[in-house]
């Protein structure tokens, strides 16, 4: 792990976060016809890739360092984007095609007012909290029964599967109260301020940013802690750890509520950006390929899922312009390479690579690195 | 003024040579032309009820938008540019302005219940038989009874005439005569159908000012029996009905999942592809049924026959594939294993797409597949159902004879009991893997035949299948066959129970929430082997 915390971890993450800092700034300053304008597609790109990457991130912290494989993040990432959608669809007030104070969708089911759980949604700060709570609800609930008898392995992955399909069933329902099939879309306003207009745009772009890099250094801080050191314990050898006399039940449970709250921010940070919400975010194909990103960027690295998020949606956005029919193919193709060939993913095969090259071309000697880190 | 004079005079030149030889009078035909709803409803009956060959064909033309009406208010039946006057028996072209005659829903469905009744006169038993199931559950009224009389009165076979007795006792509950309303509602009290309840309750409503709509106190005593009668009747078949769909789905999903309790249950193979298998074995079928009817379109019918064998050897081929080619390196790393077969499934989900098409294929059911057997009345059991039950059966049972009658069985078990023992005897373990992993791959593909009787055969079929698979072999618990099938038929009869009580969607919401909960209790599912190991 030591390009986590060698020198030049650090500079490569601050630069890293410089350079995405100054996307916006291009976006703003500079006009339309200049070389090095950015357009708003492209920073909408970026903030999309970032809130994945946050996703991302946060199943890494369960899957790389608990041992935790989750095939439902899905369901947490749609939680929170709901959560914030709501508001969204509050704020909209009048502006809807039927003119009403309620959402276009429940003038459709002919619903006279709001169900009981929409109460107070109009206020900012309320969802906010409801983005937090309500994953982390779920999760806690959800993870107290599981971890407390012990069920682990792919079968925790096949019941957290189930339980996002079970809820992708439930919103797709009209009567559920949260648009059935279209979700939650159109979205005019934010706090007041246009959704589409540049300046929302960045504002929404930079805050994604700054909890990204802020989730980095949180999760970095909680694996280097002795916590951390439990958690690996778990990954690596449960049982071993319950003879040693820890329980295991409470250190799971806490990072598993706080991987869901993490993936609920990333979904509450991607509602407004890409302007829609529907039940076919909690997918279980949606939730397997997060897996992807982790796998491919390098389990159990932090940086390494990130990488993944940018690298397979990247590719993702190109294929999909480019050869339309051959992504699925791609991602599956590299579903199986990465799992048989890479199973460290990039950033955990990248030192392999690096003791192939001739002494010459290796940018520090690995010594160095090592005194670094024990310093 | 001279105008229409002069059609006054051509309508009673026309009229004149039907007023002899009328087959049908025209003053029933007449009101099919007019705009009043209920007079053409009952010009349908009256029309039928003369039970005449013309009447046959205006009813039919009726139905197949083939009756027009002209300015003048006759109705003809039109064939091409000829038209034939019911009214004379005669063939004329077609006259200026004849205009055809819309058809609700409502005049439609009274034309086929017409229809049908007239069927009830046809000179072959099957057919009258066909006719009388056909009325069965529909509603009727009081202006069919007459009909229904005449063919009851003809009647000779037994089993067509208790129907056709029930059929008039249903229509006579709209008569106007106290005393045939009372022998009908007599004779409902054995043998009445669930249709019939509005009928009867509306005979023991309140009118506004306070008196029963049915004045005759000892009619109303007899209908509330009658009504109590058809409750429990209807009620113990809809226990029967769901009984029988719950089994008849858990079949489907015992052959959805019996090839990944294989995989899965024996092998510990997290295989997500498995779903796909499923398409496959579907996908196969349409191919075979393709072939056939294009080189033996005689034997279209049997289709199914060589599907079986085809599909089971085409999805062993690709099992044998996929675990020679990719997952024999992930033995022991389920987590992996679960990743590459998800990648697996998507490359297969897009091959079929861009060989077959996004869209769903069609896969007919062979005739002798359609229709069902009627039980208890009014209980349909289709027979694509049944053949799908004893197919789960059949597949069960040959699945437990390789398992423990064969030499492959027994070392199929033996590399899971201790692979290391296994290999030092000499049972050659890599192969057993791959029949293995070939084995249940291969049921998956006799699954997906069964799967494209059912329902869409599309690129999509098999993600639709995994979860619910995965229950099964979980809820079962793993490594057990019995478990398997006892999880299947399980959850396929709590969900059909739920059904009616919470909807489709649901029901299905409450057994995902169910299983959770359950395996909570039991982890290792509703079979664990006991064992002393921590993990």
């Amino acid at each position: 792990m030591n390009h986590l915390y060698s020198r030049r971890g650090w500079s490569v993450l601050a630069a890293c976060t410089f350079l995405a800092a100054l996307l916006p700034l291009l976006h703003l300053a500079l006009p339309a016809g200049h070389p090095l304008h950015v357009s708003g597609y492209a920073m909408g790109l970026v903030g999309k890739f970032m809130c994945y990457a946050l996703a991302a991130l946060a199943l890494d912290l369960v899957w790389g360092y608990t041992g935790i494989l989750s095939l439902g993040h899905g369901l947490f990432f749609a939680l929170g984007a709901y959560a914030h959608g709501m508001y969204l669809m509050r704020a909209i007030g009048r502006d809807g095609s039927y003119g009403s104070a309620l959402p276009d969708f429940m003038v459709f089911l002919d619903w006279k007012d709001y169900p009981w759980y929409w109460a107070f949604t109009d206020h900012f700060w309320y969802c906010m909290l409801l983005v937090v709570l309500v994953p982390g609800l779920v999760a806690f609930v959800f993870g107290w029964f599981a971890f407390r008898s012990r069920i682990k392995g792919v079968y925790f992955s096949i019941i957290t599967q189930a339980l996002t399909y079970a809820c992708m069933l439930l919103f797709f329902r009209n009567d559920t109260g949260f648009g059935g099939n279209n979700g939650f879309t159109d979205f005019k306003r934010i706090l007041d301020f246009p959704i589409t207009a540049p300046g929302t745009r960045t504002a929404l772009y930079l805050a994604t940013l700054a909890l990204l890099v802020g989730a980095l250094l949180l999760c970095r801080w909680i694996v280097r802690s002795k916590l951390g050191r439990v958690l690996q314990g778990v990954r690596d050898a449960e049982s071993r750890l319950m003879f040693i006399g820890y329980d295991p039940l409470a250190f799971k449970l806490f990072v598993w509520t706080l991987s869901a709250v993490l993936c609920a921010i990333a979904g509450a940070l991607y509602v407004p950006q890409v302007g829609i919400i529907n039940p076919s975010e909690m997918s279980p194909a949606n939730s397997i390929e997060m897996v992807v990103w982790v796998a491919i960027g390098g389990r159990g690295t932090l940086a390494g899922p990130i990488l993944g998020a940018f690298a397979v949606n990247g590719l993702k956005s190109w294929f999909t312009a480019a050869f339309p029919d051959l992504w699925l193919f791609a991602l599956g193709l590299l579903f199986i390479l990465v799992t048989l060939f890479m199973r460290r993913g990039i950033l955990g095969t990248l030192p392999a690579l690096q003791r192939l090259l001739p002494v010459a071309l290796r940018g520090k000697p690995a010594v160095r690195e090592a005194k670094e880190e024990a310093a | 003024m001279k105008h229409i004079l002069k059609h006054i005079l051509l309508v009673l030149a026309l009229c004149l040579p039907a007023l002899t030889q009328a087959a049908i009078d025209p003053a029933l035909l007449q009101p099919l032309a007019g705009d009043d709803p209920d007079a053409r409803v009952d010009a349908v009956a009256r029309i039928a009820a003369t039970g005449s060959a013309d009447a046959r064909t205006v009813l039919q033309a009726l139905l197949d938008d083939e009756l027009a009406a002209t300015p003048d208010g006759r109705v003809l039946v039109l064939h091409g540019d000829q038209a034939l006057d019911p009214a004379t028996g005669k063939t004329l072209p077609v006259p200026d302005g004849a205009d055809g005659i819309v058809v609700n829903n409502r005049l439609r469905g009274a034309a086929q219940a017409a229809l049908s009744g007239l069927a009830l006169l046809a000179p072959e038993t099957e057919r009258r038989l066909a006719a009388a199931q056909a009325l069965q559950g529909k509603e009727l009224d009081a202006a069919q009874a007459p009909l229904l009389r005449q063919a009851l009165q003809r009647e000779t076979d037994p089993g067509i005439r208790t129907i056709l007795a029930q059929l008039v006792a249903g229509a006579d509950l709209g008569s106007n005569d106290p005393a045939r309303r009372k022998a009908a509602v007599v004779a409902l009290a054995d043998s009445g159908t669930p249709a019939l309840r509005p009928q009867l309750q509306a005979m023991l409503a309140r009118n506004p000012d306070g008196g029963y709509v049915e004045g005759d106190a000892a009619l109303r005593a007899a209908a509330e029996a009658t009504l109590r009668a058809i409750d429990r009747r209807s009620a113990r078949n809809d226990i029967i009905a769901n009984l029988f769909y719950g089994v008849s789905l858990g079949s489907v999903l015992l052959l959805a999942a019996l090839g990944l309790a294989i995989t899965f249950g024996l092998m510990g193979i997290i295989n997500m592809a498995h779903g796909e298998l499923l398409m496959i074995g579907a996908y196969t079928t349409y191919v075979v049924q393709s072939l056939f009817r294009h080189y033996l379109p005689g034997a279209a019918d049997w289709y199914l026959v060589a599907a079986l064998p085809a599909s089971f050897a085409v999805a062993f081929a690709v099992g044998v594939l996929l675990e020679r080619s990719v997952i024999r390196w992930l033995y022991g790393r389920p987590l992996e294993t679960l990743l590459a077969t998800w990648g697996i499934s998507l490359v297969l989900m897009q091959a079929v797409r861009t060989i077959f098409g996004a869209q769903n294929v069609e896969v007919a059911n062979p005739a002798w597949m359609s229709g069902g057997v009627t039980v208890l009345g009014s209980l349909v059991l289709p027979y694509n159902r049944i053949a799908i039950i004893v197919f789960a059966v059949l597949v069960v049972a040959a699945v437990w004879l390789v398992l423990n009658r064969t030499r492959l069985g027994l070392f199929v078990r033996a590399v899971m009991q201790n692979r290391r023992m296994a290999d030092c005897v000499g049972v050659p373990t890599g192969r057993i893997d791959m029949l293995t992993f070939g084995l249940g791959s291969g049921i998956a593909g006799l699954g997906g035949v069964a799967l494209s009787q059912l329902g869409n055969v599309g690129p999509d079929l098999g993600q639709s299948y995994i979860v619910d698979s995965f229950m099964v072999v979980v809820l079962g618990g793993v490594g057990q066959l019995a478990g398997t099938v006892i999880g299947a038929l399980g959850l396929g009869e709590i969900n059909k129970f739920l059904e009616p009580l919470a909807g489709a969607v649901m029901a299905k919401i409450c057994i995902l929430a169910v299983i959770i909960i359950f395996i909570q209790r039991r982890p290792q599912g509703l079979f664990a082997l006991k064992g002393r190991s921590v993990e």
